[in-house]
């Protein structure tokens, strides 16, 4: 019981390890265009990771993760547009998807509707969201200074500053490290949720949900706390790429965002978050070298790898490879 | 007067939408609880059948009402064949499956057709009433919409197969012990909904034209139809899209357009708030 307890935090300091490597040689190794490609990989590791927490160890499948992310690029830009700063924006983004993620989670958890159900409201209210910002074309459309643009989306967004620095806009390296301490951040605080209480609780509900509502928890009450903090941390990421585009249009709301987010997690493994990380680099890199032969169209290769996954993969790359790395081990060891 | 008699057809006109491109997916569902998410996509597959064959000169009714449901009900069977086939009982995998087969479709058009909005010329002229005009085909469609429910609702009462097929909806070990093989249903039924989504697709065409993107702008709305009318076919289709439709045209009235589809998933989520299994799950509970 210990031993098995020291290992998984042992797996989750590698990956910290890892990680930190990674914030601090990249800039040094690597040259600007390349730091600026990864800090889009960053990012999106990081809005994986809200679907990765909720899908792998709440249960809740959400079909429109899109949302959470377009919501807090849209409130990061219309807040630091007027604001004329990054830092409280930024929080508001994350509140803003927060909030939004809480009450759609109380329809649907206090509803108790049924996985199936669950998926289709989600991905219907992300293509509502979708609609409603691209018929914003008109200048009625105003929030404080900032026009919400429509379907033209909202140009020079301001970058995002340090808190502690806050006239001076970070250098594309800096960015780089500031984005991966709060994925390393985030990747940690989750680790440590997950095996608190709330999360062993979170865990036995994607297990068994009417067993452990008899038990005496409030499974409404745990699934919309999990969704909810999936909602903040999309919101995050989605504020962090708005700043690092300095664009968002409505787009960011597609059903090809939420149908990405879900094939990384697919690919990269349900029930872990660093495998979804290594899924998204794997085939974010995979589409920008395949983006450079134009006559593949990505949505193509993104839906024959998603029917790949499931029909023949269904636990993904990352927990098949390491099942096959343990069997192997074992048998040595025998 | 006038301005009364346009509202009720537009409502109207909304309704039949809404039981067109719902009737396709509800039949999937409610047979195997599979939400299939490239039914928009089907839906495009029709609306193109209908542009290029009219191009190669077929006739326009001939080109909707038969080509369209027949060549995506073929693909409809040759998709369960392949895929679904594979994942019945995971229903989860076979909405990523669906989604996964979405995503193929949109950029297969894409490449093949372009990115650009086809269209044919709509059928009929249209007629004044007083000083607003509306267009022949949008009463045509709100009629097929009616045949097509009707037709639906008889097939499943009163034919064998609309009674196997119900008995399959009920308790599926119950009728393979009875000596029916359930696969073979099982893949009828999806190839039967994909011709539906044919149909509605077809049947679109003319009005909004098509596009490698339109599934999207049509499946959010029959989602939301099925879910919210519950497991049984037609009546849920049928109140659902009432209830739905007319609030949601009634907004487009009174707002425009963008707060239509708002309202509806709105009004949506406080019915599946109050009937977590949709109407018929606690109305109508033993309706076709």
């Amino acid at each position: 019981m210990l031993r098995a307890i020291s290992k998984d935090w042992l797996g989750a300091g590698f990956v910290t390890v890892i990680g930190l490597a990674i914030l601090f040689f990249v800039p040094v190794l690597f040259d600007l265009f390349e730091v600026l490609q990864m800090t889009k990989y960053v990012v999106l590791a990081l809005f994986v990771l809200s679907l990765a927490y909720i899908w792998g160890f709440g249960g809740i499948l959400s079909f429109g993760q899109a949302g959470f992310f377009g919501l807090g690029g849209y409130a990061f830009a219309v807040s630091s547009i007027n604001m004329g700063q990054t830092t409280v924006p930024f929080l508001i983004a994350i509140a803003v998807a927060a909030l939004f993620a809480a009450a759609l989670g109380y329809f649907m958890f206090y509803g108790r509707l049924s996985d199936v159900y669950l998926g289709v409201v989600t991905l219907v209210v992300t293509l509502i969201l979708w609609k409603l910002i691209n018929h914003t074309a008109g200048p009625e459309y105003v929030i404080g200074t900032a026009r919400l643009g429509g379907f033209n989306g909202i140009p020079s967004i301001p970058i995002m500053t340090l808190p502690w620095q806050p006239d001076q806009e970070m250098e594309p390296s800096h960015m780089f490290q500031y984005f991966m301490a709060i994925l390393i951040g985030v990747y940690v605080l989750l680790h440590i949720l997950i095996k608190s209480k709330f999360g062993r609780i979170a865990i036995s509900i994607r297990e068994n949900e009417v067993r452990t509502g008899l038990l005496g928890y409030d499974v409404r009450l745990y699934k919309l706390a999990i969704f909810t903090i999936g909602g903040a941390i999309g919101g995050a990421a989605g504020a962090m790429w708005a700043t690092y585009q300095t664009f968002v249009d409505p787009n960011i709301f597609s059903l090809e965002w939420s149908a990405l987010c879900l094939i990384w997690v697919m690919a990269g493994g349900v029930g872990t978050l660093f495998g979804p990380m290594v899924g998204v680099l794997a085939l974010e890199y995979l589409s920008f070298q395949l983006g450079q032969t134009d006559f593949i169209n990505n949505l193509i290769i993104m839906g024959v790898i998603l029917i790949f996954l499931v029909l023949l993969l269904p636990k993904g790359l990352f927990p098949t490879f390491r099942d096959f790395v343990t069997k192997h081990w074992n048998r040595r060891h025998e | 007067m006038d301005y009364s008699l346009v509202v009720a057809i537009e409502l109207l006109r909304e309704v039949a939408g809404l039981i067109l491109i719902a009737t396709g997916l509800a039949v999937i569902f409610g047979m195997m609880r599979v939400i299939n998410i490239a039914h928009g996509e089907f839906m495009m597959l029709g609306g193109y059948t209908v542009v290029l064959t009219t191009k190669w000169g077929v006739n326009i009714w001939v080109a909707i009402l038969i080509l369209a449901p027949l060549v995506v009900g073929v693909f409809g069977i040759l998709v369960e064949r392949l895929i679904i086939r594979h994942l019945y009982g995971r229903i989860i995998d076979s909405l990523l499956a669906t989604w996964g087969l979405s995503l193929f479709l949109i950029g297969f058009v894409t490449v093949a057709f372009g990115n650009t909005v086809e269209g044919v010329s709509t059928p009929f002229s249209s007629f004044s009433v007083g000083r607003y005009s509306i267009a022949i085909y949008t009463l045509f469609l709100i009629f097929a919409a009616i045949a097509f429910i009707t037709s639906v609702y008889l097939t499943l009462r009163y034919t064998k197969s609309g009674l196997i097929a119900r008995a399959t909806m009920q308790n599926p070990d119950m009728v393979e012990s009875l000596g029916i093989n359930s696969k073979l249903v099982y893949m009828a039924t999806f190839g039967i909904g994909a011709a539906f989504a044919g149909l509605a697709g077809g049947l679109l065409a003319p009005i909004s034209g098509v596009v490698p993107g339109m599934g999207a702008l049509l499946i959010g709305k029959a989602f939301i139809t099925v879910v919210t009318g519950g497991a049984a076919v037609v009546a849920g289709t049928l109140s659902a899209s009432a209830i739905l439709g007319s609030v949601s045209q009634a907004v487009t009235f009174a707002t425009g357009p963008v707060f239509g589809d708002a309202t509806l998933l709105f009004v949506a989520l406080i019915l599946l708030r109050l009937l977590p299994q949709g109407i018929t799950g606690r109305i109508f509970t033993r309706s076709v």
